[in-house]
């Protein structure tokens, strides 16, 4: 049955705590069936609110969201029928083991005893963890864990599966495992996939689309080879004595420089021809030029592009970051 | 998709078996929960037995040649007069009942509260179990504890030497266990409800340990509602524990003056008020 609205649809969907902490600044989104969609962003984005949006967890301020063709507002029980959550935090019930875990979620599906047990033991054979069935969960490492998460977030074969941050806190080989469970899950289902990530490469190797957040809004939204080119051109990195000199310099040939970590950020298209004329004008004018580095667009960049802020500052501020948990924290209580 | 069934109870077995098996798991909980009410019984109810103060061997007033049989006959009469029953340890025993099911019901609240820290409890929101429904499978699972402790306070009161009336019928035992759930439930959707929004376990134990004491004393559990000044009378007349205290003595105990039928609505009421209210501020409030 094709859905007129896609697999998840939202407009102006808005959220605002305590009425004056805007998390989610009326975002608007369509997902096609079938699609892995990631909302890429640093924490305190809003990813994480609009997913709990989309999952029922969080009541929308403002603006509607329908999944899997029915209202998160008006048909909440039915949205929930049809998703998978696989949530930022570990939900496992540690004094459980795996085994207890899965069927227990699986009854609060209604799904009948033995059709969950075959589910749990086909699950727990997918994330390879049927050696650990009859272990309590509170033994297992954090990549065991995420494993049992999304588990348990498939239990019930959802149509559109939501993960939060699948990989958060996991080395990278683990993380590469993780990510081969759900490719493999996507494979063999054909699910429509949301997902949240603040790792740049996750979103480039494993998304088909992209939205890209930042403080509660969407500012960009497409593939990661859309949004690659989007920002125009290649990205040249220059390490000057002057900077104030090359800048004035650059300007005059029209080019808009940002100055990032002691270098000169420019994009320009067809670099390979027309830097040589750039950097003849640059050296006329007594500029010395330490480093030079040009380089195709990473999401990185198309990040800071749309941002106005690298990825990798946004995490930086882990104070901001706290902060704003702190803030988020007190809202909700 | 294969056949899923949601009727208007779904979940509710679910949720309240999960922590029934986390429950059993652990005996060792299961014990320690019983050591206040086994020690009130065992410690308090043997030393303050109160019949043995009105008897012929513990009182003899020199120069008053009292027959026995008139000083028993006496203190048979007073303990009967005030308490309904010639022994306090069987009042107490009584009392201790509707004690221990109001420690366990107490309890319902910390696992709404364990279960928001660690996380689990969004998950339950996001499957399809609807909100009041995992409000009262919690209630339910309390309500369970609740009953299974009583049966073991009360095999140790009997142990101890509980005496029940004579004439005593199985159906006095199912009505106790009527009263006891109708207790239970109105009791774990309190703490429960007082849980909803709460985030720290600190809070809910300040609580627990603030209504704890306050409600048993306010009740007729150690002493009956004659003996009380009328302010703490008209207290212990709204307490929920007083009424259970006079269903169960009455129906065990063959206390006389009992109206079981208002007994009966008063918990019957009771139960149904704060379930209700449960599940409607269970529907508003665990959503963000």
């Amino acid at each position: 049955m094709p859905e007129p609205e896609g697999a998840i649809s939202a407009v102006g969907l808005t959220k605002v705590y305590n009425g004056k902490l805007v998390a989610v600044d009326h975002i608007d989104l369509r997902i096609e069936e079938g699609e892995v969609f990631a909302l890429l962003g640093p924490n305190g984005a809003g990813k994480t609110t609009t997913i709990g949006m989309l999952t029922t967890l969080v009541r929308p301020t403002e603006g509607s969201a329908k999944v899997g063709g029915y209202d998160v507002s008006s048909q909440p029980e039915m949205v929930r029928r049809a998703i998978g959550v696989v949530p930022q935090e570990y939900t496992a019930d540690e004094d459980l083991t795996g085994w207890e875990n899965l069927t227990f979620i699986a009854s609060l599906y209604g799904i009948p005893g033995d059709e969950g047990r075959r589910r749990a033991q086909e699950l727990l054979d997918m994330v390879e963890l049927s050696r650990f069935a009859k272990t309590k969960v509170e033994a297992y490492s954090g990549g065991m864990r995420r494993r049992l998460e999304i588990a348990m977030g498939l239990i019930n074969s959802p149509r559109i599966l939501f993960l939060d941050e699948p990989t958060l806190g996991l080395d990278v080989q683990t993380r590469t495992a993780i990510w081969s469970y759900i490719r493999r899950l996507k494979d063999e289902y054909g699910m429509t996939i949301l997902f949240t990530t603040h790792y740049m490469e996750e979103a480039d190797s494993y998304a088909s689309r992209i939205a890209i957040m930042d403080r509660g809004k969407v500012v960009r939204i497409g593939t990661p080879r859309e949004l690659k080119d989007s920002i125009g051109g290649d990205v040249v990195t220059l390490a000057v004595d002057s900077m104030a000199a090359a800048e004035e310099v650059l300007r005059s040939a029209g080019i808009d420089a940002k100055e990032y970590d002691g270098s000169l950020v420019f994009k320009l298209k067809d670099a390979s021809t027309a830097l040589p004329e750039i950097l003849r004008a640059l050296m006329s004018s007594g500029i010395q030029i330490r480093r030079m580095e040009v380089s195709e667009p990473t999401m990185d960049e198309v990040y800071m592009e749309y941002t106005g802020r690298r990825l990798r500052d946004a995490q930086a501020s882990s104070e901001e970051v706290f902060a704003m948990r702190a803030t988020l924290r007190r809202a909700r209580s | 998709m294969s056949s899923r069934h949601y009727g208007p109870l779904h979940g509710i077995w679910a949720i309240a078996n999960r922590e029934l098996v986390k429950w059993y798991k652990v005996p060792l909980i299961i014990g320690m929960s019983l050591v206040q009410p086994i020690l009130w019984l065992a410690l308090f109810g043997k030393a303050m037995n109160l019949g043995n103060l009105f008897t012929s061997s513990s009182l003899q007033i020199p120069g008053l040649n009292i027959p026995s049989q008139v000083m028993d006959e006496l203190g048979r009469d007073i303990m009967l007069k005030v308490f309904g029953v010639t022994d306090y340890f069987s009042f107490l025993a009584a009392g201790m009942l509707s004690f221990i099911v109001l420690f366990m019901s107490m309890n319902s609240g910390m696992t709404i509260v364990w279960d928001r820290r660690l996380g689990i409890l969004n998950k339950l929101l996001t499957t399809p179990v609807p909100r009041s429904n995992i409000v009262m499978g919690k209630s339910l699972a309390s309500v369970v504890k609740s009953l299974v402790q009583a049966t073991v306070v009360l095999l140790v009161a009997v142990l101890l030497g509980m005496q029940f009336r004579t004439g005593l019928n199985p159906l006095d035992f199912l009505g106790t266990y009527a009263v006891l759930f109708l207790l239970s439930m109105g009791l774990s959707s309190l703490f429960l409800m007082l849980a909803l929004r709460s985030t720290s376990w600190e809070s809910q134990m300040m609580i627990m340990n603030l209504v704890n004491m306050p409600l048993l004393f306010t009740s007729n559990s150690f002493y009956p509602l004659q003996m009380m000044p009328w302010w703490l009378r008209s207290v212990a007349m709204v307490n929920p524990i007083t009424y259970s205290n006079e269903a169960i003595r009455g129906l065990l105990l063959g206390t006389p003056g009992v109206n079981l039928y208002l007994d009966f609505a008063y918990l019957v009421a009771f139960a149904a008020l704060f379930t209700g209210l449960l599940a409607l501020m269970a529907r508003r409030m665990l959503s963000r």
